[in-house]
């Protein structure tokens, strides 16, 4: 990463918890774990804690679809490191990997329910452009999704927005598919948190 | 019944609503209000991307705007301008949420205007 401190500047137990992460997955320690590992009280411990309600808490979107949002936005900021991350939960997650590769090639044409293309589109013309209108809502909520699917998906976009940046200005390194693979599996068992 | 589950459902739907707004306002108030290596000032232009002292500024505004963009040089080009690592860690971090933060907001007030208008008709 781009800071030393982020790749070297870990307290002794925080060392040992990366080694004991290596042995158990058989994979390096993702960035984006190291990032929020460093310095807690600054930032991991609270991002965490927001990722997980946004990714894990109540809402009527699956986990699936959560993830799908997550590889979506991170497709629209170009952030390679989060697209292969969440491609590879949301693909383990719906265990349908042709359905995850559809909606990043072609919003349009991927076969998804309504709702969700709608919220996915909404949200990518809020990450690119920075803007969207009470019209662009009043569509959403025609395609089906409710006011508070609409909020729920506004957090993941929250998170990732934040995430995405972080993990492109650090500089995080791209993993090989069996770490994504790996990283996808714990995200699943274990959350964010 | 009916409007028994109703009030349960509402409930469940308030209490995760409240945790994740909680979640969000606790990390803004981390980054920007209590202490840090970069001042609070600093974190808090950093974090509105606005009133930075160049060179930091175009790092900055590369993490708002076009994180992909940003280059082992823009770190380099700050370090060398006296910002230090944890500085930049903060400053760096302060920007990412901010430029998220606004994205949320106007997601939020967008809807808020949608259903309120709705309600009305």
């Amino acid at each position: 990463m781009r800071l030393e401190i982020l790749n070297s500047g870990y307290h002794p137990g925080t060392k040992l918890l990366f080694a004991v992460i290596r042995l158990f997955s058989g994979q390096p320690v993702p960035d984006a774990a190291k990032l929020v590992f460093y310095r807690p009280d600054f930032y991991g411990a609270r991002a965490r804690n927001l990722t997980h309600e946004a990714m894990r808490g109540p809402s009527a979107w699956s986990v699936g679809d959560r993830e799908l949002m997550a590889a979506y936005v991170s497709k629209v900021n170009d952030s390679a490191f989060c697209i292969g991350a969440h491609t590879a939960t949301a693909s383990q997650a719906y265990q349908d990997g042709a359905k995850v590769q559809a909606v990043l090639a072609d919003l349009q044409s991927a076969p998804i329910e309504e709702p969700l293309r709608a919220t996915l589109r909404m949200l990518g013309k809020l990450t690119a452009e920075g803007s969207v209108s009470a019209d662009d809502m009043r569509e959403v909520l025609s395609a089906g999704a409710s006011a508070q699917q609409i909020e729920d998906a506004l957090a993941v976009c929250l998170a990732f927005n934040t995430t995405d940046r972080l993990a492109d200005a650090f500089g995080f390194v791209v993993l090989s598919p069996e770490g994504f693979e790996a990283g996808a599996k714990y995200l699943l068992k274990r959350g964010y948190r | 019944m009916i409007q028994g589950r109703t009030a349960e459902d509402a409930q469940g739907t308030v209490a995760g609503e409240d945790k994740g707004r909680a979640a969000y306002r606790a990390l803004l108030d981390r980054v920007l209000a209590r202490e840090g290596t970069a001042s609070a000032q600093q974190r808090a232009r950093a974090f509105s991307n606005e009133g930075l002292p160049p060179p930091l500024d175009a790092l900055i505004d590369k993490v708002a705007t076009r994180p992909a963009q940003v280059t082992d040089a823009d770190f380099a080009t700050a370090k060398a301008s006296g910002f230090s690592e944890e500085q930049l860690f903060e400053l760096v971090i302060c920007a990412a949420v901010g430029q998220s933060a606004r994205l949320y907001e106007t997601g939020l007030a967008a809807l808020g205007e949608a259903t309120a208008s709705g309600e009305a008709g």
